[in-house]
């Protein structure tokens, strides 16, 4: 054990290390020979699906995509929790901040992302609906606390990683009696959209680089069908640069052995059993629910909404909004890119009609999307 | 939006703990991590604690890192 203090204690999880240059251009160097190993004996390119929004933006921004060799194409998946709200799901967002005593909390990424009827959060604030940003969902309690004679409403859009800070701040409301508080939930779950994508006998999946904080909260053990039934090779990645080629290797590695298992390469992160605290309030107020993706569909027992004894929070039976699917933006691929049929120059909106700052699907919306991604730093 | 950020916990203080991020201090639910110590690193998304941080297994990938990939070894 190092002794507290030192300087190599302190500065160990944001270790320069983790971004040094000559180590990424080794494993780059790595990547190149196990890459020609696998296509040279397979003739094919090989597929890496990145299912984590949070992967997409560290593989773009550290410029390690135009590094990659040729035979290596990575996939973005469905993992950008606004990207994959369908929207459905959006519109009932937009229909519950329009009512006149709520304030509608949400986290900034779904400001921008457009309903039906083309408006987003950020111009019903202007047309005077009340939208409060929040950075936690504790926040929103504490505007509930000290707001009684408003409506707080949380906009539950998230993963694994997210539904159990929603859980616990539902809890903390119930234990302080707060009647102003509801939460729509939208909640999406890892494992069933990574069965879906495997059910297209079309997928042309090679590997999982698995999302590393979803990990965190429940484990190893919920991958292990993609291995053992699929056939495809998965492995658990934290963040930092060279985690990500560490990451890409291993799962290459696997590909030339001809084997498929899961493995944790954040293991700092991500223990066997995840977080079995966070996944007993997940179970205690949510219960799995047939859920709508976006351009998907509906896919069941792939989301979470509330168990019977914490109905009572649920802020769709609370308004009455009534859910009504509602179609694609026209032209927009975001569907096709979410499950890696398509990557963003596909779109023929892409760049031209479609931008960050004017964007028709939410994949160009949300930082994390994979167009947004690809806008901003280049394929 | 799963980001999570590591922290190391200076302070407890019922149910929550304050928690330095490389030099700025927030405060942070324990809810989802009742067993965290004042001294323990801590992965952080939007104001929750959601895993305790192995220092030791930090070290190690480090290390392996290093070996694996170290040209002036």
């Amino acid at each position: 054990m190092t002794a507290p203090g030192n300087p190599a204690e302190k500065y160990r999880f944001n270790s320069p290390m983790w971004r040094d240059k000559g180590l990424a251009a080794r494993a780059l160097e790595e990547m190149r020979a196990l890459t020609a190993q696998v296509s040279g004996r397979t003739g094919k390119t090989v597929n890496i699906m990145e299912v984590c929004g949070t992967h997409t933006m560290a593989i773009a921004s550290s410029g390690m995509r135009r590094l990659f060799p040729p035979g290596l194409k990575m996939l973005s998946g469905p993992g950008c929790p606004v990207c994959v709200t369908s929207q459905g799901d959006i519109d009932s967002v937009l229909a519950l901040a329009a009512l006149p005593d709520v304030t509608l909390a949400t986290f900034g990424d779904m400001l921008k992302v457009k309903g039906s009827n083309g408006l987003d959060l950020n111009s019903m604030r202007e047309k005077g609906a009340d939208i409060l940003v929040v950075y936690s969902p504790l926040d929103a309690l504490a505007f509930a606390r000290s707001n009684p004679l408003r409506e707080v409403v949380f906009a539950g859009v998230g993963f694994e990683t997210t539904a159990p800070l929603i859980a616990a701040s539902v809890l903390r409301a119930r234990k302080e009696k707060l009647k102003n508080f509801s939460v729509i939930a939208f909640f999406k779950l890892v494992p069933p959209a990574l069965k879906l994508l495997l059910s297209d006998p079309k997928n042309n999946i090679s590997g999982f680089l698995l999302p590393g904080h979803v990990s965190a909260i429940i484990g190893v053990e919920p991958y292990r069908f993609v291995a053992r039934v699929h056939k495809v090779p998965c492995v658990i990645t934290g963040f930092e640069p060279l985690d990500i080629l560490a990451g890409i290797n291993m799962l290459l590695r696997q590909l030339a052995r001809g084997r498929a298992e899961v493995e944790d390469e954040y293991y700092r992160a991500v223990k066997k059993a995840g977080n079995p605290t966070a996944l007993k309030l997940i179970a205690k107020v949510f219960n799995p629910v047939e859920a709508s993706w976006r351009a998907i569909g509906r896919v069941k027992r792939s989301g979470l909404g509330f168990s019977p004894e914490f109905a009572g929070f649920d802020a769709a039976r609370r308004f009455k909004i009534a859910y009504r699917e509602a179609p694609e933006p026209r032209g927009c691929l975001c569907g096709a890119i979410l499950m890696g049929r398509s990557q963003p120059p596909d779109c023929r909106l892409f760049a031209k009609a479609c931008t960050p700052s004017s964007a028709v699907g939410p994949c160009m919306v949300s930082s994390e999307g994979a167009c947004a991604a690809w806008f901003k730093y280049g394929g | 939006m799963c980001l999570a950020v590591p922290g190391k916990i200076t302070a407890l203080e019922k149910g929550n703990a304050e928690v330095d991020f490389s030099g700025v201090k927030r405060s942070v639910s324990l809810d989802l991590v009742p067993s965290a110590k004042k001294g323990d690193y801590v992965l952080v998304h939007a104001g929750f604690a959601i895993q305790l941080l192995d220092s030791e297994d930090a070290r190690e990938t480090l290390k392996l890192f290093k070996e694996i990939y170290d040209r002036s070894r």
